[in-house]
């Protein structure tokens, strides 16, 4: 399956003085199995742009397929598309409501109108792939545990929904170091055992440059730059005049090249960027005892 | 859907009504209210919708937004319609079966459902022109003379601004809710009253945590900020009645006497119209 978005355009508050352009004839490829990063600044079209892929939002214009149904035709049914896209929203610790945790987390499946038994397993296994401990979290309220624990709790409820597209909209906005950890770690087991499409919309550049396969750069309403993280995030000076920037490791290679250093790779994770500096002292090094 | 809602929606322009000090604003809308009641009839129909006519024209808001409000009481209109119709007694017009329409009821059911919707939107057009914050330091200064008996001008405008201000925040929170339970298949559409109700509850729990969650941050911002009432509390506008304001003040005397005298302006001039009539049907 893949998703491919058509020229689509979406005003808010069309006919009001409110009106705002927020997606200006966007078009998108996400192959099957992909890893997408979608990066811009605020109030940039990330989340507009997302919401539509499930159908919550309906475009003025243009189409979506998945994969070969246009989810914007009419007579589509949403809960079929709601089913395959899973939609995570930003700070989806306010969207739990339930008594419990198990309650909640299978709030999406029974809405499907799955049984009782196979819901139960759902839950069994999404808590486990967020790392939650079944017998530890399963009967407890989702508002007595803690702000990384909400969250885990809601990715769950979104996860137990088997979905084939995974959207996550800044799952990791305002988290500690450990519970980013653990979201990321979870977001590559599942890539690793599902094989599903993930899309990350993230304003931590070092995330989207160390898991992502292809990244989308937006900025009023459209895409103004795509392809693979190591030639997006070769291209600083654009980033930097889009409101963004550059994964730390870039970064750091990028101010030694200006200070003189030759150094001709971008690396896009700490571990690249070690590698790089290496072996430039290592030359270094012979280049001075050969003198 | 949920962005349909227009309690106390603001209109951004910078025309004259817009600049009005809100006091008189207020003012002017009570005023207005009142000779809405004031008012027999026709002539003094047509001098109140002329008013407001010229009104909403000098203020540069679309009728749309107008009438939008209009909407929501929509129901009330037509129900005091058909009452009006149908309850009132006099000559009978058409009749069916136990149900009669008398020529009386007609009119006055015609006059009261225009009564309504003047009431609608001569009160709109003033939340319509007027900021939240504004109106409330209206209503604070308007209300400053009774503190002297003991009531809290400052803390009630207060909390209308704070209410005020919300409104667009928690209808957004709603929003953002509900269509992350629509994301995980959630349904508000279909169904039964009671299923429509107990769907709810997947958007209503979080949003009373989210209310309670946004109501204890600013009580706390407040609080760093110092806030502790109104007692000596300066401002950065200050309200200042100016010579606009004095011109639609004494419009609106026009008006008010206008609507009170009309009957007995339209009787001073019945003769005069008259011999004008027949003079000219007798120089033809």
């Amino acid at each position: 399956m893949s998703i491919v978005v058509k020229d689509l355009v979406h005003t808010y508050g069309a006919g009001t003085p409110y009106e705002s352009l927020a997606l200006d004839k966007v078009n998108m490829e996400v192959a099957d199995g992909e890893f997408a990063g979608l990066i811009g600044h605020t109030g940039s079209g990330k989340s507009t742009l997302v919401q539509h892929l499930n159908g919550i939002l309906k475009p003025d214009s243009g189409q979506i397929f998945i994969g070969d149904v246009d989810i914007t035709a009419k007579g589509v049914k949403l809960t079929e598309i709601r089913r395959k896209i899973g939609l995570l929203f930003q700070y989806p610790e306010y969207q739990l409501f339930e008594e419990t945790v198990y309650k909640d987390v299978a709030f999406g499946p029974l809405n499907l109108g799955i049984s009782e038994e196979e819901a139960e397993q759902r839950v069994r296994d999404a808590l486990s792939t967020v790392g939650l401990d079944f017998g530890k979290f399963a009967e407890r309220s989702p508002f007595e545990l803690s702000g990384g624990q909400k969250r885990k709790a809601a990715i769950a409820g979104v996860i137990a929904m088997k979905p084939e597209v995974l959207i996550l909209d800044e799952p990791t906005a305002g988290l500690d170091p450990k519970s980013q950890a653990d979201i990321f770690d979870m977001m590559a087991r599942i890539r690793a055992e599902e094989r599903i499409i993930l899309i990350l919309i993230s304003h931590n550049m070092g995330d989207v440059a160390r898991v992502c396969d292809k990244v989308f750069v937006m900025e009023n309403g459209r895409i103004v730059l795509e392809g693979p993280p190591s030639e997006v995030f070769s291209q600083g000076e654009l980033l930097k005049s889009k409101g963004l920037g550059l994964p730390p490791a870039a970064e750091m290679i990028h101010m030694m090249r200006e200070s003189g250093a030759e150094l001709p790779e971008t690396p896009l994770t700490v571990d690249a960027a070690v590698d790089i500096i290496d072996e430039y002292l290592l030359k270094k090094h012979d280049r001075s005892l050969a003198h | 859907m949920i962005r349909d809602i227009t309690i106390g929606q603001y209109y951004p322009g910078e025309s004259w009504v817009h600049k009005l000090d809100p006091r008189l604003k207020i003012i002017v809308t009570l005023v207005f209210i009142v000779a809405l009641f004031l008012v027999k009839d026709f002539v003094g129909y047509i001098v109140a919708v002329a008013a407001l006519g010229i009104v909403i024209g000098v203020s540069k808001v679309p009728l749309r937004f107008m009438l939008r409000g209009l909407k929501a009481i929509f129901i009330i209109i037509i129900f005091t319609f058909v009452l009006n119709m149908f309850m009132t007694g006099g000559t009978e017009m058409i009749r069916l079966g136990p149900i009669a329409i008398t020529y009386e009821g007609l009119y006055r059911a015609f006059f009261m459902g225009l009564r309504l919707v003047l009431l609608i939107i001569g009160s709109s057009l003033l939340t319509l022109t007027t900021k939240p914050v504004k109106l409330t330091d209206g209503m604070e200064s308007l209300l400053g003379p009774f503190k002297a008996i003991g009531l809290p001008a400052h803390e009630l405008a207060m909390m209308m601004t704070i209410a005020l201000r919300f409104i667009p925040t928690l209808l957004e929170e709603t929003d953002k809710i509900m269509k992350a339970q629509m994301a995980r298949g959630a349904d508000f559409e279909s169904g039964s009253v009671f299923r429509r109700a107990k769907n709810m509850i997947p958007i209503l729990v979080p949003l009373f945590v989210s209310a309670f969650r946004i109501a204890q941050d600013l009580a706390m911002a407040m609080e760093a900020r110092c806030y502790r009432g109104g007692e000596g509390r300066t401002k950065l506008h200050e309200l200042k009645f100016k010579k606009r304001d004095l011109a639609a003040a004494l419009l609106t005397c026009l008006f008010l006497a206008l609507i009170i005298q009309e009957q007995n302006i339209m009787a001073a001039l019945m003769p005069t119209l008259a011999s004008l009539a027949s003079n000219l049907a007798g120089a033809l």
